[in-house]
């Protein structure tokens, strides 16, 4: 039931699914999404708790049981396992940032990278100590002693380190005081500016919506609405029937 | 910013490696303060299983898949170089290469199906096979079954690495198979692999979802470490001049390798050195001033010593050193 059609950016989408259903513990948790994300887009995924979300993205990056058609840049990603997937450019920032707790800053960060082959493996570095000034400071610090937001920059600075075309967020503000936020969503506007496409799942709409350029809305598995970010976000009737704002 | 990163890298890396140099020279330098055959062969035998217990430690430590079956690695160095010295004439030095070989290759091939099993029940498939190899060495006439092997003495030379009449030399040939063990952790530790393999312990889908592939990662961690165990076994053999069944294969040499890493220190550089510092000489004097008393009492000695330091020191005795490190971290953070 789509409230409008909008045009995908780029004519071929960098990302696309086709009745992609996935299984979690023996359940169907995806009932054929269809779904498309172009070069240079952000594209929120919203919906309540166990809708989805969080199974779509994981899907896409290999890591759950799935069939149905996944592209990538016109690579088909449906039987690909999750490291090859990766080393494609696609980074997944899953849900509750899984960081290496006994590795360093650095060392995390330094797994990023070698993802990607070369000497410039290591080049992502400056964008991801520009974007978290922070984790410079902290590059010595084992990951279990930074606070949750440090936390989650280094999970994002991690995922950068691979070089992703496509970078996938799973709740990035999961836990995160306001302030902190704000910051983490001023860095994901930041990165599209640098030319990756992001794909997130996001509980808080408001902030998700205003940094989209389109948005699904994902219920019981099933996309039941999709449109401009700003469509979805001020429609008061779709707001109160789906999203529960 | 990235050359920054690099050089506190690099200058944490070569203190480490300075440090490794300051005791191997110390180790070098041991045997001048202490005198006495007993005394110079229990440190021989705290060097070797220093080296056996990194081995493991590769596998073990860094990649997190916990063997108790490297007496299988072990007994096949062991045995390999055993047989091609006494059948063949060839020296231990291509018999340790070829032990080596033939170990790593086990681990492989014993790792094809293992690792498709996870967490607790790698670790009980690799006991069952360690244990199958014992009763299949036993009853194996081509390797004198359990008779065992007595290696001849062709005389006192480095060339057949016997020394008949001085445990000296041995004490440099164990410490540079412990020295080569502690570099080969601390070249693992700053690669790529090494970066794998610690991703892979600590969480596997969080390593996939940056480009780990898992199996791959643990079959090599699995022929590093059966190939360095298996170098051991051959310089057990030369050192001691007989091994059998029980000596080569036996399930509690395989948790003999396994726990000065971890009462040292599982997954750390210094761990298996520290641990077997103190872990061998206790067991070792513990069995020369209890074992003839009622049976059993050395082996409460040394389990007791075992379980003190597990409950003081759950992280391993390197967190002796360790503890200021991490204040410091905290109080900056």
């Amino acid at each position: 039931m789509p409230i409008s059609e909008t045009a995908i950016a780029a004519d071929r989408p960098l990302l696309s699914t086709r009745h992609l259903r996935a299984y979690y513990r023996g359940l169907v948790a995806l009932h054929g999404i269809d779904l498309d994300v172009g070069a240079g887009e952000i594209v929120a995924v919203v919906g309540a708790n166990g809708a989805g979300k969080s199974t779509l993205l994981r899907a896409i990056a290999g890591q759950v049981a799935r069939s149905g058609e996944i592209m990538f840049d016109g690579i088909a990603l449906a039987n690909l396992p999750a490291y090859r997937i990766c080393r494609l450019g696609i980074a997944l920032v899953p849900e509750g940032r899984r960081l290496f707790p006994r590795l360093s800053v650095e060392d995390n960060l330094r797994l990023g990278a070698y993802a990607r082959r070369g000497p410039e493996r290591f080049r992502p570095l400056e964008l991801v100590f520009e974007l978290f000034p922070r984790l410079q400071e902290r590059l010595t610090q084992r990951a279990e002693l930074l606070s949750g937001g440090e936390q989650q920059m280094l999970a994002i600075g991690r995922a950068l380190m691979t070089s992703p075309r496509l970078l996938m967020l799973d709740e990035p503000s999961q836990g995160l005081m306001p302030r902190l936020v704000d910051d983490i969503f001023a860095a994901i506007t930041q990165i599209r500016a640098r030319g990756v496409t992001v794909l997130i799942v996001e509980q808080r709409l408001a902030e998700a919506l205003a940094i989209a350029d389109r948005a699904y809305v994902v219920q019981t598995g099933r996309i039941v609405l999709q449109g401009s970010a700003r469509e979805i976000a001020e429609n008061a009737e779709v707001r109160r029937a789906y999203l529960g704002m | 910013m990235v050359e920054r990163a690099g050089r506190a890298l690099l200058s944490r890396r070569r203190r480490e490696l300075l440090l490794g140099a300051v005791v191997l020279a110390l180790l070098a330098a041991l045997p001048l303060g202490v005198s006495g055959a007993y005394l110079r062969g229990l440190i021989v035998l705290a060097l070797l299983y220093a080296g056996l217990s990194q081995a493991w430690n590769i596998l073990g430590g860094y990649c997190g898949q916990i063997s108790l079956g490297h007496a299988l690695y072990f007994g096949i160095g062991a045995y390999t170089s055993a047989l091609l010295f006494t059948r063949a004439g060839l020296s231990p030095f291509i018999g340790m290469f070829a032990g080596g070989l033939l170990s790593g290759l086990s681990a492989f091939l014993v790792g094809i199906p293992c690792f498709r099993l996870s967490g607790h029940y790698y670790a009980i498939a690799t006991i069952v096979i360690g244990m199958m190899a014992a009763l299949l060495a036993s009853n194996w006439d081509f390797i004198n079954a359990a008779q065992g092997i007595t290696i001849p003495f062709h005389g006192e030379a480095w060339r057949n690495l016997q020394f008949r009449t001085a445990v000296l030399p041995f004490h440099y040939v164990m410490l540079v198979y412990a020295a080569l063990m502690w570099l080969i952790a601390w070249v693992i530790e700053g690669s790529r692999w090494g970066f794998y393999w610690r991703a892979v312990k600590d969480d596997v889908t969080a390593a996939r979802s940056l480009g780990v592939s898992i199996y791959p990662s643990k079959l090599a961690a699995a022929a590093i470490s059966g190939a360095a165990t298996g170098i051991g076994g051959a310089l057990y053999a030369q050192y001691v001049g007989f091994i059998d069944p029980e000596s080569a294969f036996d399930l509690s040499l395989s948790v003999l390798i396994a726990l000065p890493a971890v009462v040292g220190g599982i997954g750390t550089l210094w761990g298996p050195l520290l641990g077997a510092a103190v872990l061998i000489p206790v067991q070792q004097l513990s069995v020369a001033w209890f074992g003839s008393a009622a049976g059993g009492i050395d082996l409460m000695v040394y389990g007791a010593l075992i379980m003190v330091l597990a409950l003081s020191r759950p992280e391993g005795l390197v967190s002796f050193f360790h503890g200021r490190a991490r204040q410091e971290a905290v109080d900056h953070g």
